[in-house]
C-alpha cells in the first residue's frame, strides 16, 4: 500500500506537468477561438444558432470517443501532408488531445460569451455609440468589460471540464493524470486509480478557485483580486511545467510503448530498463489502444514495444489462415520490414495466445484434455468469455473446427471472468495463455490439436527510424527467446493478484533477476 | 439668413405601423438655444437621435453643418455632437472621471490636458473634486445626471443635444445649473437643443420653443410670443399653467 503510494508520487511531476500542459494549451486555444465566435454570434442571429448548436453537438460526443476520433483524422492529414510537402506530423499524443480538448472547452465559453454580451445594459451600449465610439472601441471598452464576469464564469466551467477530460487523453498517447487511472484499472491497483482521481480533482479545484478570484475581481472591479488570481495561475503553471523543461526531445531519448494491460506494462518497464542501462533516457507511452500501438510505432512516435504475432498477422497483414508458428513469424518479419520498415527483432520466448481453460478438477471429472474432448460436453456447459472474444475471428475458427455449441455464453470483464470460473458460474473460460491466474486458480489450458487458434508469439518490434540503431538493438537483443511462459505468468500474477500487489516496475525488476539479465 | 447648423427636412421615422416622427422639418441656427417640449411619446427623443445618427430616418434628410448626416462614419459625426441621454447611460465599470474623459480619450488628448478638463467640468456641474474616482453606482440620481452633462461637454463640441438633462435635480441646483449652462452656451457659442418637460425651464432658458405632438410640430416660436397666445388649444393649455402660476405667486407677494 505504502510503496504503491510512493510509486504513484514518484510519477506525479511528469504526469501532472503533461496534464497541465495539454489542458492549459487547450483552454487557451479554446478561448482564442471561442471569444471571437461569441462576439460574432452575439452580433448576428444568423451566426448564433449554428455556432451554439455545433458546440452543443460536440458536447454530446463522449469525450473519449472525441479524443479517439481525432487520431485517424490526424493520421490521414499527416499522410496527406507527407505526400504533398514531404513531411508529416505526429498524429498521436499531444496534437489529437489538444484539438479534442479545445473543442470540448468551447461550449461554456461560447454560451457565457453570447449570454454575457447580449445582457450588457442597452443604455451603456447606446451611450457608447452616442459618445462616438467605433464598433471596435465599443466592444473592447464597454461590452467586453461589462460581460467579463459572465465570460469568466464560462472559462471556469471550461477549465474544470478540460482538466477532467484530459485524463482521457492517455489512450491516444498523451501522458496525463489519466495514466494512473487507466493503469490502475487494468492492474486493479486502486491506490493508483484513487491517486489519479484525487490529483485531477485537486488540480481542477485549484484552477477553479484562482479563476474564481479573477471572476470576483472583475465583477466587483477589484484590481488586486484580478492580479492575485493571474499571479496564482502563472506561479502554478510555472511550477507544474518546470519538470518538463529538462525533459525535451533529443536523439538519445527512446520512447517505449505499451498497450493497456499488465503484461504490457511489465514488458515496457523491462525494455526501458535495458535501454537505460546503456545510459540513454527513456520515455514511456502506455495504455495505447491495440491497433494504435502499431500505427504509433510505424510513425516513429514510439521506438519499441512488444506485440503478438497472431495479432499482427490478422490486424496488420489481414490474414485469416494459420500456416504454423515459424511460418507466421518468418512472414511477419519479412512483410513488416518491406511494407512499413518496421523491424521485428525476434520472439522473446513465451506465447500469449487465446486459449480455452477450465478448472482442473472439472476437466478431470469429465475427462476433458483438448477442445475435441470439450465438444462432446459443451451442450451441458457454460462458457465465460472476455468482452471481445465472442466477436473475434478466433472464436469463429474454434467453433467451426470443433463444432462447439455451449449451453450458455456469458461475457465478463477479465477479472470477473476468472472469478466466475473459480465460483463455478462458468465451466469454461477464454483465457490468455501467459496469464498468471491460470496457474493461481488451478486451471488447465485445453489443447488445440487442429490448430484452429493462431500462434501468438510475443515479438519485439522496433520503429523504422530506429531499425538500425545499434544501441537500441544491442540493448534489446538479449531478450530474444529469453522469457519462458512460466516466468511471464509469475510476473503477471504478481501485478494482478489481490494481495501483495507489485507495481509493473517492481515486477519487471523481479523478472530480470529471475532471468539473470 | 445664415446657413443652419442643424436641419431636418421632412424627416420620418416609424416603428411598425406607428410613426415616432412624421415629416418633421426644423432648422436651428448657430448659437441658438431651443427647447423641445411635448407630452410623453411625442417623439422628442427620436428627433434628437435622428440628428446625431443614432437612429437612421426612414424618409427625409438630416443636414449637419451643411452636409448630410449619413455622409461620413456615424462615430465621427457623434464625436462632434455632445449628447446627454434621458437615462444618463454612464458606463458602470468606469469611474466618474473616466466617464467624463471618454470624449477627450476618443479625440486623442494627452493625460494632463484630459485631467485638467475633467477637474474643470466637475467644478462646472458643481460636483466635488473627490467625486472623480468614484463609481456611478455610488452617486445620487441628480449627481449622475450632472456627470452625464459633463461627459457631453468634455471634448468641446459645438452642438449639444440634451434629453431632460436636469430632470432629477432639486429646484435650486436645477435653476443654478440651468443658468450656468446658459452662460456657457453664450460664452462658447454653442448650438443647443434641449428636451424638457418643465415649461418654466423652457421659458426661462431658451430663445425658441418647439412643441411636439404625435411626431409633428405643433408650435415653434420665441417664449414671449408663445406666452402671448397661440391658435392651437393644446399649446394654449400648455402655456396657461405657468401664466396662472406666475399670477398667483405675484398676488401672494403683493398681499403678505
Ligand atoms: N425602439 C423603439 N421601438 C418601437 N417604438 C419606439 C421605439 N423608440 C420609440 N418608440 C415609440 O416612438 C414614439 C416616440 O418615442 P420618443 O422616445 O421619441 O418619445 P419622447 O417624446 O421622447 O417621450 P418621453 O417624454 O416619454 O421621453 C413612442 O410612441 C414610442 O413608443
Ligand atoms: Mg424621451
Amino acid at each position: 500500500m505504502e510503496d504503491r503510494f510512493d510509486a504513484a508520487l514518484a510519477l506525479l511531476p511528469g504526469y501532472l506537468g503533461q496534464h497541465v500542459l495539454v489542458s492549459a494549451s487547450a483552454l487557451l486555444l479554446g478561448l482564442a477561438v471561442s471569444l471571437p465566435l461569441a462576439v460574432g454570434a452575439s452580433r448576428s442571429a444568423a451566426l448564433r444558432w449554428p455556432v451554439l448548436a455545433l458546440a452543443s453537438l460536440v458536447q454530446t460526443i463522449p469525450s473519449l470517443a472525441l479524443l479517439a476520433l481525432f487520431y485517424p483524422l490526424l493520421l490521414a492529414l499527416s499522410a496527406a501532408s507527407r505526400a504533398m510537402f514531404g513531411h508529416g506530423f505526429a498524429a498521436l499524443g499531444f496534437l489529437p488531445s489538444l484539438l479534442a480538448l479545445t473543442l470540448y472547452s468551447m461550449l461554456p465559453i461560447l454560451r457565457n460569451g453570447v449570454a454575457g454580451l447580449s445582457a450588457v445594459d442597452p443604455a451603456a451600449v447606446e451611450a457608447a455609440r452616442g459618445v462616438g465610439m467605433t464598433d471596435r472601441q465599443r466592444l473592447f471598452w464597454v461590452e467586453l468589460p461589462l460581460a467579463a464576469p459572465v465570460i469568466m464564469a464560462g472559462v471556469r466551467t471550461a477549465a474544470v471540464w478540460t482538466i477532467g477530460a484530459a485524463t482521457l487523453a492517455t489512450p491516444v498517447g498523451q501522458t496525463s493524470l489519466g495514466n494512473y487511472i487507466f493503469a490502475g484499472l487494468q492492474t486493479e491497483n486502486w491506490v493508483f486509480v484513487l491517486f489519479g482521481c484525487v490529483a485531477s480533482a485537486v488540480l481542477a479545484m485549484a484552477a477553479d478557485q484562482l479563476l474564481g478570484l479573477i471572476e470576483s475581481g472583475l465583477s466587483a472591479r477589484r484590481r488586486w483580486r484580478i492580479w492575485a488570481g493571474l499571479a496564482g495561475l502563472a506561479i502554478g503553471l510555472a511550477a507544474c511545467l518546470a519538470p518538463l523543461a529538462g525533459a525535451g526531445g533529443g536523439a538519445n531519448r527512446y520512447v517505449v510503448g505499451a498497450k493497456n494491460f499488465s503484461e504490457q506494462y511489465i514488458l515496457a518497464e523491462l525494455l526501458a530498463d535495458r535501454i537505460r542501462k546503456t545510459g540513454a533516457a527513456v520515455d514511456m507511452k502506455e495504455d495505447l489502444g491495440s491497433n494504435i500501438a502499431y500505427q504509433a510505432l510505424k510513425a516513429g512516435e514510439i521506438d519499441a514495444y512488444v506485440d503478438y504475432s497472431g495479432t499482427l498477422w490478422a490486424n496488420v497483414l489481414g490474414r485469416r489462415d494459420n500456416p504454423g508458428r515459424q511460418a507466421v513469424l518468418a512472414t511477419l518479419t519479412e512483410a513488416l520490414a518491406r511494407r512499413d520498415g518496421v523491424r521485428v527483432v525476434g520472439a522473446i520466448g513465451f506465447e500469449n495466445a487465446y486459449a480455452l481453460a477450465m478448472p482442473r478438477a472439472k476437466a478431470a471429472a469429465l475427462h476433458i484434455a483438448s477442445l475435441a474432448d470439450l465438444a462432446a460436453h459443451a451442450s451441458e456447459l457454460t462458457f465465460g468469455a472476455d468482452l471481445e472474444f465472442l466477436s473475434r475471428p478466433e472464436w469463429t475458427a474454434v467453433r467451426r473446427a470443433y463444432g462447439l455449441a455451449f449451453r450458455r455464453e456469458v461475457q465478463y470483464q477479465p477479472t470477473f471472468m476468472y472469478r466466475a470460473a473459480a465460483s463455478g458460474q462458468a465451466d469454461v473460460i477464454s483465457a490468455f495463455s501467459s496469464d498468471g491466474r491460470i496457474a493461481a486458480d488451478d486451471l488447465v489450458v485445453l489443447a488445440d490439436p487442429r490448430h484452429a487458434l493462431p500462434p501468438y508469439d510475443s515479438v519485439l518490434l522496433v520503429s523504422p527510424r530506429r531499425a538500425h540503431d545499434a544501441r537500441l538493438i544491442g540493448a534489446l537483443s538479449p531478450l530474444i527467446a529469453k522469457i519462458p511462459v512460466e516466468a511471464m505468468r509469475a510476473a503477471n500474477l504478481s501485478v494482478d493478484r489481490d494481495r501483495d500487489k507489485a507495481t509493473p516496475a517492481a515486477a519487471a525488476r523481479a523478472l530480470e533477476g529471475r532471468l539473470g539479465l | 439668413m445664415a446657413e443652419p447648423v442643424i436641419e431636418l427636412r421632412d424627416v420620418s421615422k416609424r416603428y411598425g405601423a406607428r410613426a415616432a416622427v412624421e415629416s418633421l422639418s426644423i432648422a436651428l441656427e448657430r448659437g441658438s438655444f431651443t427647447a423641445l417640449l411635448g407630452g410623453s411619446g411625442s417623439g422628442k427623443t427620436t428627433a434628437l437621435k435622428l440628428i446625431n445618427g443614432l437612429i437612421a430616418p426612414d424618409a427625409g434628410e438630416v443636414m449637419i453643418e451643411g452636409r448630410p448626416a449619413g455622409e461620413g462614419p456615424g462615430y465621427a459625426l457623434r464625436r462632434r455632437i455632445g449628447y446627454v441621454f434621458q437615462e444618463v447611460g454612464l458606463f458602470p465599470h468606469m469611474t466618474v472621471a473616466e466617464n467624463i474623459a471618454i470624449g477627450p480619450r476618443l479625440a486623442g488628448w494627452d493625460a494632463r490636458r484630459t485631467g485638467e478638463r475633467v477637474a474643470e467640468l466637475l467644478a462646472l456641474v458643481d460636483l466635488p473634486p473627490d467625486a472623480g474616482p468614484r463609481r456611478p453606482s455610488e452617486l445620487s440620481g441628480g449627481q449622475r445626471q450632472r456627470v452625464g452633462v459633463a461627459r457631453a461637454l468634455a471634448a468641446g463640441p459645438a452642438i449639444m443635444l440634451m434629453d431632460e438633462p436636469f430632470g432629477a435635480l432639486d429646484p435650486v441646483t436645477r435653476d443654478a445649473l440651468g443658468r450656468d449652462y446658459r452662460a456657457l452656451h453664450e460664452r462658447l457659442g454653442l448650438t443647443t437643443l434641449m428636451v424638457t418637460h418643465d415649461v418654466w425651464e423652457a421659458l426661462l432658458l431658451a430663445d425658441r420653443i418647439v412643441v411636439m405632438d404625435a411626431g409633428a410640430i405643433l408650435a415653434d416660436a420665441p417664449p414671449a410670443a408663445l406666452l402671448a397666445g397661440h391658435p392651437d388649444a393644446r399649446v394654449q393649455a400648455l402655456m396657461e399653467t405657468p401664466r396662472r402660476q406666475a399670477e398667483r405667486v405675484r398676488a401672494m407677494a403683493e398681499r403678505p
